[in-house]
């Protein structure tokens, strides 16, 4: 097979299904408006055209809140360099990006567990408690306590340590007890939370003074992560270099490392490892480390660099929307990036689709679960591709 | 013709499973329908009883054109299955079981009539000389009887054609004849007969007429008086085939693997291998025999360190090997080939290179500071593909979409690999092609001839014969006795493996 055959065949699936989903996102959009509804039995064509028309707004603004507007960019490269209009260009494609940092990192650290075949859905705890391992590491070491670059990698390095911990009690209690680990993360992310709400709630040099909300001091005032644009108000930071290289290494541990080896043998077929000597207890403790680890790294980034801010609900639905993005970037980093990048652009460019349209950003939600429902069902999503009237056998010959 | 199937085709994507098949079975006549694994006898089965639907082709009963959509019109025009693996539940008894579907009922509530059902069993079993305790549970029963309660399942559904399914895989062999005797009494009752086997043997022994399939296509028919085993393993193969394994006399020395005393336990705690007491020595084959299910997975499993040691020891030479884990023992010299090589023997999703470095990636020569030497790796498994014929596109191929046998090779390649004093070999040529089964032997005495122990469990019984120096048999936990080849005849293994020892 020809490289650029087999990444076809790589892509066929998860590209299938994102345009599918967004496809039955349009019929969504296109039925549930009351208006199209009211004058469907009476004027069934006018009313169609009318969701036709109004889908494509939708669309059309979800899409210049993801890339940006086309007259706005066209704009900028008559500027003669204007910074003003180029930042206000480049800012929906940007943004999209930052949101996609989050994603990139937890659906690293999930895909790593799910290389081993542990169903790690902790993704949220972890990463809260690489924030907050972040923001301790920002307050203590910030604010030049120590020169800049040595804070930037404290931050960093508790990140680590705060997701690795959080991962590494579910990973022991399924080595030694065999606690479900699915169960175990679940109710480690509803702790991870509350952890934060008290640390923000009762210590004086964390909370924001007046002390009323419950979130962190402004952490830009302690660390702030240098941006990587010419550009000072775009907001994009060192975090997507680090996230790239974290990819890097993933698929470097992955499939160049003997650990890797043992963990994806683990995780393909738990007894050949056994029979291969392996032992398993080391696989699934090494694989939730990592996975936490990394969880927690983009914690750390995203709470000092992006949101600046340590709060309870730091995470959002980071921790589920990243299991469908392992899911649908086959827990391969290379996919797992392209696959956080689009779920970014969907994340910002719906945010103006909400605003201009009134759609509310829940729709992308709805889009993503159909997204992952078609990847869960592969057959069914090539077969769309497929002739339906013909007939395909019910299992394959021995 | 009581039933025939006209030039039935199937295609699946990939491949000709049935290309233009033609047999027919007259009323009274026993078929015996041989071929190897994937030949297509399961597929020709399965439209046979209205589970796929043939692309083209015909079946004809009583000279009729009859379609089946689903199993049910296949089971209403006479046609009774069974499977190689029983459709029985545990807890029910044999009366209940044989009804399962058709009860006869009786009151206003249409409850069920038990005494009538099992006056039917009772009859039923009396007419076709089935002997079965209607009574009895069915968890309760060796395996040879619930064949027979299948069988009865069969024709109290009224089946005239019935096809049997590899019948003999879980049996004994005195079971086994004890099947044939069922298999003649009901031809001369009226019964049409679908037998379906690999074993040569079996159909020259009860067949009346033999068709061959190889390869998806009928390659021969003929009758067990004019065939012998050579030629009809011919057929099958579509080449000249060894049927029995060469070897030169063994040149027995010193002892490597001793077993003394050893209780191993199963999965539920009870006692699944039972104070076993054996060595094998350099450059001998002892074959371990027995019915599937009496301790043997549990020894092999404790032999190489999968499952705990109980209490006794394990010897290999001067080391202790009871307590070591998998890795110690591999590295101690001891090669396993597992009995499920699905489940423990290879990794499919992963590449033919990764499954052969998989318990021997962490020796210098493939590993550098916690990294995997690709180059090194690369070469090594070129070496051994071509090495042990392996048929592979790549050696980047995905194992999983190779043949049973060039899985199995790699498997053997890899054991092999490293240096061996004993070998353990579970059902190695299990569910493999002729060609497979023939270039596995061969490699195994090899391994006996340059001087390592072997050790072999099948419940093949042919196989046992065929390599093992020395025989013993497992029953129920114990080794009931050790035979030299010598005295290893069919009868007296087969005995033995009933549990029968005088």
């Amino acid at each position: 097979m020809s490289a650029l055959k087999k990444f076809g065949a790589k892509v066929r699936v998860p590209a299938l299904s994102i345009s599918v989903a967004l496809l039955v996102g349009a019929l969504f959009i296109i039925f549930t408006d009351l208006e199209v509804l009211g004058k469907l039995l009476s004027d069934p064509i006018g009313a169609l055209s009318l969701g036709v028309g109004r889908a494509a707004v939708a669309y059309s603004a979800l899409f210049r809140g993801a890339f940006g507007d086309p007259a706005t960019i066209e704009k900028a490269f008559a500027s003669n360099g204007d910074i003003q209009v180029w930042a206000r260009a480049l800012r929906p494609i940007v943004e999209s990006v930052v949101a996609s940092v989050p994603l990139i990192f937890v659906g690293l650290g999930v895909s790593v567990a799910f290389r081993t075949g542990i169903f790690n859905i902790g993704g949220a705890g972890q990463f809260t408690m690489g924030a907050v391992g972040g923001t301790l590491a920002a307050l203590f070491f910030g604010g030049g306590v120590t020169p800049a670059p040595v804070a930037i990698f404290l931050v960093m390095l508790f990140g680590l340590i705060g997701g690795a911990a959080w991962a590494f009690l579910p990973g022991f209690l399924k080595a030694r007890v065999g606690a479900s680990e699915v169960i175990t993360t679940i109710m480690l992310n509803f702790i991870a939370g509350q952890f934060v709400f008290f640390l923000v709630s009762n210590f004086e040099f964390i909370q924001k003074p007046p002390r009323i909300q419950p979130v962190s001091k402004e952490l830009s005032q302690f660390v702030d992560l240098p941006g990587i644009l010419p550009i000072a108000s775009l907001r994009l930071d060192i975090g997507i270099i680090v996230a790239l290289l974290t990819a890097v290494a993933v698929s470097w541990f992955l499939f160049r490392s003997t650990r890797g080896f043992e963990l994806r043998a683990a995780g393909l077929n738990i007894a050949a490892a056994k029979y291969a000597g392996m032992g398993a207890a080391t696989s699934i403790i090494t694989a939730m480390l990592i996975s936490g680890a990394i969880s927690g790294l983009g914690g750390a980034i995203v709470a000092v660099g992006t949101v600046k801010q340590l709060s309870p609900g730091i995470a959002g639905s980071v921790g589920f929307t990243a299991i469908a993005i392992a899911l649908v970037g086959g827990t391969r980093p290379s996919g797992v990036v392209a696959t956080a990048l689009v779920f970014g652009l969907l994340q910002h460019g719906g945010g103006l689709m909400q605003v201009q349209t009134g759609i509310p950003i829940e729709m992308l939600l709805f889009i993503q679960a159909l997204v992952i429902a078609f990847i869960a069902a592969p057959d069914l999503t090539l077969g769309i591709l497929k002739n339906p009237f013909r007939r395909r056998p019910r299992a394959v010959a021995k | 013709m009581r039933l025939e199937l006209q030039k039935i085709t199937k295609q699946f994507p990939g491949v000709l499973a049935n290309d233009r098949i033609s047999i027919s079975v007259d009323k009274g006549q026993v078929l015996g329908l041989l071929g190897e694994n994937g030949a297509g006898k399961t597929t020709l089965m399965n439209i046979l009883s209205g589970l796929y639907r043939p692309d083209s082709g015909k079946i004809l009963i009583d000279g009729k054109e009859r379609v089946f959509r689903d199993p049910a019109q296949a089971i209403d025009a006479g046609i009774g299955m069974v499977h190689q693996h029983f459709m029985l539940v545990p807890v029910f008894d044999v009366t209940e079981s044989v009804v399962l579907g058709n009860e006869p009922t009786k009151g206003p509530l249409g409850s069920f009539d038990r005494a009538t059902a099992r006056a039917q069993v009772v009859e039923l079993s009396k007419k076709h000389g089935l002997h079965v305790d209607p009574d009895a549970k069915i968890e309760s029963l060796p395996v040879g009887v619930r064949q027979r309660v299948e069988i009865l399942k069969a024709l109290y559904r009224k089946s005239d054609i019935l096809v049997l399914d590899e019948p003999s895989a879980v049996l004994t062999p005195q079971e086994t004849e004890e099947l044939f005797d069922i298999i003649r009494g009901l031809a001369k009752g009226g019964t049409s007969v679908i037998f379906i086997t690999h074993k040569l043997n079996e159909v020259i022994a009860v067949a009346d007429k033999i068709t061959v399939l190889r390869r998806g296509a009928v390659a021969g028919e003929t009758t067990p008086k004019k065939a012998t085993a050579a030629m009809l393993a011919e057929m099958m193969v579509g080449r000249e085939v060894q049927l029995t394994v060469s070897r030169s006399k063994s040149k027995v020395a010193e002892p490597i693997l001793q077993v003394q005393g050893l209780n191993v336990l199963n999965d539920a705690g009870g006692l699944a291998v039972n104070d076993a007491t054996f060595e094998v020595r350099s450059g001998e084959i002892l074959a371990v025999a027995g019915v599937q299910g009496n301790g043997q997975t549990e020894l092999v499993e404790a032999l190489t360190g999968l499952r705990l040691v109980d209490s006794g020891t394990v010897m290999l030479e001067k080391r202790a090997l009871h307590a070591g884990s998998p890795r110690e023992i591999a590295m101690a010299g001891v090669a396993h080939i597992p009995e499920d090589r699905n489940r423990d023997g290879m990794i499919k999703g992963m590449t033919v290179a990764e499954n052969y470095i998989l318990n021997t990636y962490h020796l210098p020569e493939y590993s550098k500071n916690g990294l995997l030497n690709r180059k090194a790796i690369t070469a090594a498994t070129e070496k051994a593909v071509k090495d042990f014929d392996v048929r592979t596109p790549s050696i980047n191929t995905d194992i999983g979409s190779l043949s049973g046998g060039n899985q199995q090779k790699v498997i053997v390649a890899r054991e092999f690999s490293r240096s061996v004093r004993l070998v353990i070999a579970a059902q190695p040529t299990r569910g493999l092609d002729v060609g497979s089964i023939e270039y596995i032997h061969r490699r195994i005495v090899e391994q006996r001839d340059a001087g390592a122990a072997v050790l072999i469990v099948s419940t093949e019984l042919d196989e046992v014969l065929a390599l093992g120096d020395r025989v013993a048999v497992m029953y129920e936990g114990r080794i009931v006795g050790i035979l030299d080849a010598k005295e290893a005849t069919r009868e007296r293994v087969g005995l033995l493996m009933g549990g029968i020892t005088k």
